[in-house]
């Protein structure tokens, strides 16, 4: 553009330049994008207020007797509570942590810094990511086959000892079945983590002649902490939150006669329920005792408040890992 | 010459410190390339490279873009290795023992030999930590006065020294660029190796920094033989006591590029009369 065009254009001021008619089509194309947020939004702001009123009588009375009673045949008992299902849902968390996160982390790295990149690990890496997409009641029958009862494999591998060792129907098995469950996640969310590590800071090592093991040590682990962990944590949500497959691996509501301390680890090998089997269980018995319904949404905003916990936490220690980093 | 029989295992390592112990009088060779050509699966990225880098000199790989330098560089501590594809040929001798023979290990290569790298990549952590890097996992020192030294005296060669020495422990990544990349030379020279390769070490600097750099590659010459890429055609005549040109020869059936050693002289002589045509066009400005 040479210098007499740009005079005209100023000296004709806006003329041509003027809004000729309005844009229908964008201004509904932003109403509809909008209108989604909002209905998305409403949905869970309906959801969150009623399920918060119903718990209302329960929480706002006897919070803490809430969370001490156990499993009850009536819903007007002061010894009513979901402290088995928390138990159950702690200890499965924590058997989500031992046993997902350093399998997945360990998967995740050999994929990402030792295994050739040959076509077998591209198969294998598209299994890994369709396995994330099973449904978790498969993961439900693994479980109950590998876990809870004694089976054998080609008809001549025995399986036996596992169920022995787990005790069959018990927290133990349900969180190693949920481990196996989000195992593809973990892997994935810190293959996602290892992959991110500049090129940069890997060379910079081998350049000082670290090994691939001090290579992955010192740079690779630090710099991939925080998404391995935000994505454990993740993951641990998303198995806390599973009720299908504790189903077929044997989680119950009826029979339970103990309620241990949360730390009492002599109730792992035993019959065990959580969090979201309560809340099945006291929505389908709100038919008989109305109450249930009630106690059914105090558990949810207790089951709510755990997971959103674990994401805060989650949260958090990215930011402050993030921080470290620099 | 002690160095060289840590990179090999085995009966033999005495008899090819021999052959070390023969090469020519004045002056040492450092690397001996003879016929080496890279390749990068089916792609020929090298090829048939002949030179040799002498001690306690600068030695300048100048050429167009895809010519192949780094490439050639990174074969002297074997950073290629990391490129699963990458596969060399022909030899390369250091002091006389084949890098690429099967006993040697890379990783004790790459102790002896550091690496300056294009963009400044210290490791996010404090400006100690980074010096201490290359020791600590070469087992040369654990922390106390001995690694304080090591860190004392590779700042001060690098010329950092006084701009850090107060805040050893603040994170390196709030350094400049130039001190940053100043750093990086800092922690190749902790390792005490007997090379340093630098990779255009000043195409992400500015001039002053450039200059910097380019003024303590002088005093480091003394202690090192120095092999560095630019395409800084200015720099290579600034810093390099040897300078080799390479260039690109374009296949005409599979339209692939492969580089081409030119022509490798005393930077002196490459500059004010090449006898290739070739470099003649490419340091006049003609060409590249």
């Amino acid at each position: 553009m040479t210098f007499s065009t740009i005079g005209t254009v100023a000296r004709r001021g806006a003329n041509g330049f003027e809004r000729k008619r309005t844009d229908v089509a964008g201004g509904l194309f932003k109403a509809v994008i909008l209108s989604a947020l909002v209905v998305s939004l409403l949905v869970l702001a309906v959801l969150l207020i009623d399920t918060v009123a119903d718990a209302w009588s329960q929480l706002s009375t006897r919070t803490w007797d809430f969370l001490n009673g156990s499993l009850r045949s009536r819903s007007i008992d002061d010894k009513l509570g979901v402290k088995q299902g928390l138990y159950g849902s702690f200890w499965i968390g924590v058997f989500v942590a031992l046993t997902a996160f350093p399998i997945g982390v360990g998967a995740a790295i050999y994929l990402e810094e030792y295994a050739n990149k040959s076509r077998l690990a591209a198969v294998i890496e598209l299994v890994i990511r369709n396995l994330a997409g099973v449904p978790s009641v498969v993961y439900g029958l693994l479980g109950l086959f590998l876990f809870v009862e004694r089976s054998t494999i080609f008809g001549f591998v025995g399986l036996g000892w596992l169920a022995d060792a787990t005790g069959g129907r018990s927290v133990l098995s349900a969180g190693l079945t949920l481990a196996v469950l989000v195992l593809p996640i973990v892997i994935i969310t810190a293959q996602e983590a290892v992959r991110s590590v500049p090129s940069g800071l890997k060379e910079g090592a081998y350049g000082l002649g670290a090994t691939k093991s001090e290579m992955v040590r010192t740079q690779i682990l630090p710099y991939a902490a925080p998404g391995i962990l935000t994505g454990t944590l993740l993951a641990m949500s998303r198995a806390i939150g599973e009720a299908a497959p504790l189903i077929l691996v044997g989680a119950i509501t009826g029979g339970l006669t103990r309620n241990p301390e949360l730390w009492d680890t002599s109730g792992l090998r035993e019959k065990f329920t959580a969090l979201p089997i309560i809340i099945v269980e006291w929505v389908s018995e709100r038919g008989r005792d109305p109450g249930f319904s009630e106690a059914a949404a105090a558990a949810i905003v207790v089951l709510l408040v755990l997971v959103l916990l674990l994401n805060m936490t989650a949260i958090l220690l990215r930011n402050r890992f993030e921080k470290k980093r620099g | 010459m002690t160095a060289i029989d840590d990179l090999t295992e085995g009966p033999d390592s005495e008899h090819l410190l021999e052959v070390g112990a023969e090469s020519p009088a004045m002056p040492e060779v450092v690397f001996d390339v003879e016929e080496l050509s890279v390749y990068y699966g089916d792609f020929q990225a090298v090829q048939d490279a002949s030179l040799q880098v002498h001690e306690h000199e600068i030695t300048a790989f100048i050429g167009p873009s895809g010519c192949g330098k780094t490439t050639l560089l990174r074969c002297f501590n074997r950073m290629n290795d990391l490129i699963e594809t990458a596969r060399v040929t022909g030899s390369l001798r250091y002091h006389g023992v084949d890098l690429y023979d099967s006993k040697v290990d890379a990783v004790e290569v790459r102790r002896r030999i550091g690496m300056v790298f294009q963009k400044p990549n210290p490791f996010p952590k404090s400006i100690r930590a980074n010096v201490e890097y290359g020791p600590k996992v070469a087992g040369l020192a654990k922390k106390g006065p001995a690694m304080d030294d090591i860190v004392e005296n590779s700042l001060r060669k690098a010329a950092l020294w006084d701009e850090v020495k107060d805040r050893l422990d603040d994170n390196a990544l709030g350094l400049s660029g130039g001190q940053q990349q100043r750093l990086c030379i800092a922690r190749a020279i902790a390792t005490d190796p007997d090379v340093l390769l630098m990779d255009e070490p000043c195409s992400a600097l500015d001039p002053i920094a450039t200059t910097r750099i380019e003024e303590l590659m002088h005093g480091l010459k003394d202690d090192y033989s120095i092999v560095i890429v630019t395409h800084n055609m200015q720099q290579a005549a600034r810093v390099s006591d040897r300078t080799a040109f390479f260039s690109v020869n374009v296949n005409p059936e599979s339209d692939t590029r492969t580089g081409i050693l030119v022509e490798y002289d005393s930077t002196q002589q490459m500059f004010s009369n090449p006898s290739d045509e070739r470099t003649e066009n490419y340091v006049t400005g003609r060409f590249g």
